[in-house]
């Protein structure tokens, strides 16, 4: 667990984003430490996706401020955000369906120094290799999630915004995609996951961030967490 | 039925129809590259075309420049002109439907005809060609010009399409068709890179309309005159498939070669006819589907 004092890599602060005249979110404060996993938490529609995308800046009408490293984010654009080293993985993945697998692995170009080579990938994702000729669409959803997280390992960003990546799989697969995220932990990459699945959460993160209509509402360890659930499960309305 | 069809007729307007054909694949090629890869209708194409073959006539006429220089010049300033257009009235459009581009490239080839019919005139200027004389093959006589045209335009279509179905360039084009949010969170300048693939798209064009200026008149409208059968060949080969134009400007233009010969009052209506059955049996295209796009 890390300390407190560390400087945030990631601040987040009073950040308000619109979808043409409907505003998502309506003032989200929080930080990410080097190293830490972070999930955002919440109902479906409370904003958790808008932050990412905020973050990225994918959703353009934004207000507040991002910082990530010291560099503003708010007024920059997605391909100038994504060089300053933050990767992104979608909800629908974004696998390219006019691709091959090897195509859809090797996209996107070496950004900063450290990214993993295609080997390393997939060696790290071996079940790709198989498959590397086929379609990308072609691949099961467990797959394609594999090929998401592995190809945007490829650039050298070590800030990695990973949305529910356990979504609609399998128990096995949402387990081998945590021992994942863990290893990726341990090789000192920092990731901001938004998730709906609160045991996945529980097994991978530091701290969770609770997200309820575009604010934040709760900020809790992962200690605090496993000692509260019902106060969790009553944000998440389950 | 046949009676009166001799081997010289037959020939020659079978290399009439591969002439027509290079100049309907290289156009429906570019056309489905800009709506392949950006959904824009660039119904200004054919201007774009026609300024190919002004700018290689005014290279001349002005600044003596040879046909061969103006081959690289003239494709260059058309595709500076297409990427300035791409700036100006297509990226404020970029979120609306893609009728808003079609209406807005339709207005802009009225007024870039409208210009240069002010400036020039609506008569055909002559541009001599570059290679004189020909071949006789004993069944026909081959003009070498039509020979590098047709020579010419298949090396240019397999190059581009190589280029964009098996390089990484392609690969990248590729994706940004399919969701260029994610292609622009890798760090790709995707808005650069939609503006690039505009200018190359009408550099093509532009390359078309210098390739056909030693051929046909030099003339404000002979972009438009040509533009509903290439937008025929880009429906009947499938909206945005490369291969498709590719393969179907080049079996339309000897088709209709042939229709010709075997039955002239068809030769005006023959892809048309064709674009009709597309639509009624393959709504999507001959092509669409068969290849990565």
């Amino acid at each position: 667990m890390l300390d407190d004092t560390t400087a945030p890599l990631l601040e987040v602060r009073d950040l308000r984003a619109w979808y043409a005249e409907s505003q998502a979110l309506q003032g989200v404060t929080f930080d990410v430490r080097p190293g830490e996993l972070v999930t955002l938490i919440g109902r479906n529609g409370a904003g958790k996706t808008t932050t990412l995308r905020s973050i990225m800046g994918i959703v353009k009408n934004r207000k507040g401020s991002i910082r990530f490293e010291g560099n503003e984010l708010i007024g920059r654009r997605t391909f100038q955000i994504a060089r300053l080293g933050l990767a992104y993985c979608p909800e629908e993945r974004g696998i390219f369906s006019s691709l091959s697998v090897r195509e859809n692995l090797t996209l996107p170009p070496h950004l900063k120094s450290g990214g993993m080579s295609d080997e390393e990938l997939l060696k790290a994702f071996p079940n790709l290799r198989a498959r590397a000729g086929s379609r990308g669409t072609s691949l099961s959803g467990g797959e394609q999630q594999m090929l998401a997280i592995a190809r945007i390992l490829r650039n050298g960003c070590r800030f990695l915004l990973l949305d529910e990546p356990s979504e609609g799989l399998a128990p096995v697969i949402v387990k081998e995609i945590g021992a994942q995220l863990r290893r990726l932990k341990a090789q000192g990459y920092t990731i901001l996951l938004v998730e709906q699945n609160l045991n996945f959460a529980r097994s991978v993160a530091d701290r969770h961030v609770v997200i309820e209509h575009g604010a934040v509402v709760d900020q809790l360890s992962n200690e605090d967490l496993a000692a509260d659930m019902d106060r969790v499960k009553t944000y998440l309305g389950v | 039925m046949f009676d009166g069809i001799t081997p010289q007729l037959l020939f020659g307007q079978l290399l009439i129809g591969v002439i027509n054909g290079s100049f309907y694949a290289m156009l429906a090629m570019g056309l489905a590259i800009i709506f392949g890869l950006m959904h824009v209708v660039n119904f200004a194409h054919g201007a774009q075309y026609m300024l190919g073959a002004f700018v290689a006539w005014l290279l001349l006429s002005t600044f003596g420049v040879p046909y061969w220089g103006a081959l690289i010049l003239a494709p260059l300033v058309v595709a500076i002109f297409g990427i300035a257009m791409e700036r100006l009235i297509l990226k404020p459009i970029a979120n609306l439907d893609h009728l808003y581009s079609l209406l807005v490239t339709y207005a802009a080839t009225l007024v870039i005809e409208g210009l240069i019919r002010q400036q020039y005139g609506s008569t055909g200027l002559p541009y001599s060609s570059p290679l004189p004389g020909g071949v006789n093959l004993g069944f026909m006589f081959m003009p070498w010009y039509r020979l590098w045209v047709v020579v010419f335009s298949v090396v240019t279509c397999l190059a581009t399409w190589l280029l964009i179905e098996h390089t990484k360039l392609g690969a990248y084009l590729r994706a940004a068709n399919e969701s260029p949010e994610v292609v622009e969170s890798f760090g790709i300048n995707v808005p650069r890179m939609m503006t690039l693939t505009y200018g190359f798209g009408v550099g093509l064009a532009g390359l078309s309309g210098v390739l056909a200026a030693p051929i046909y008149q030099v003339s404000p409208s002979m972009g438009s005159s040509l533009m509903i059968t290439i937008f025929a060949v880009v429906v009947i080969g499938g909206m945005g498939s490369i291969a498709g134009a590719i393969l179907t400007g080049y079996t339309l233009g000897i088709v209709e070669g042939l229709t010709k010969v075997f039955y002239p009052e068809a030769a005006n209506l023959v892809i048309f006819f064709i674009m009709l059955l597309a639509l009624i049996f393959r709504p999507s295209g001959l092509f669409s589907g068969t290849e990565k796009s």
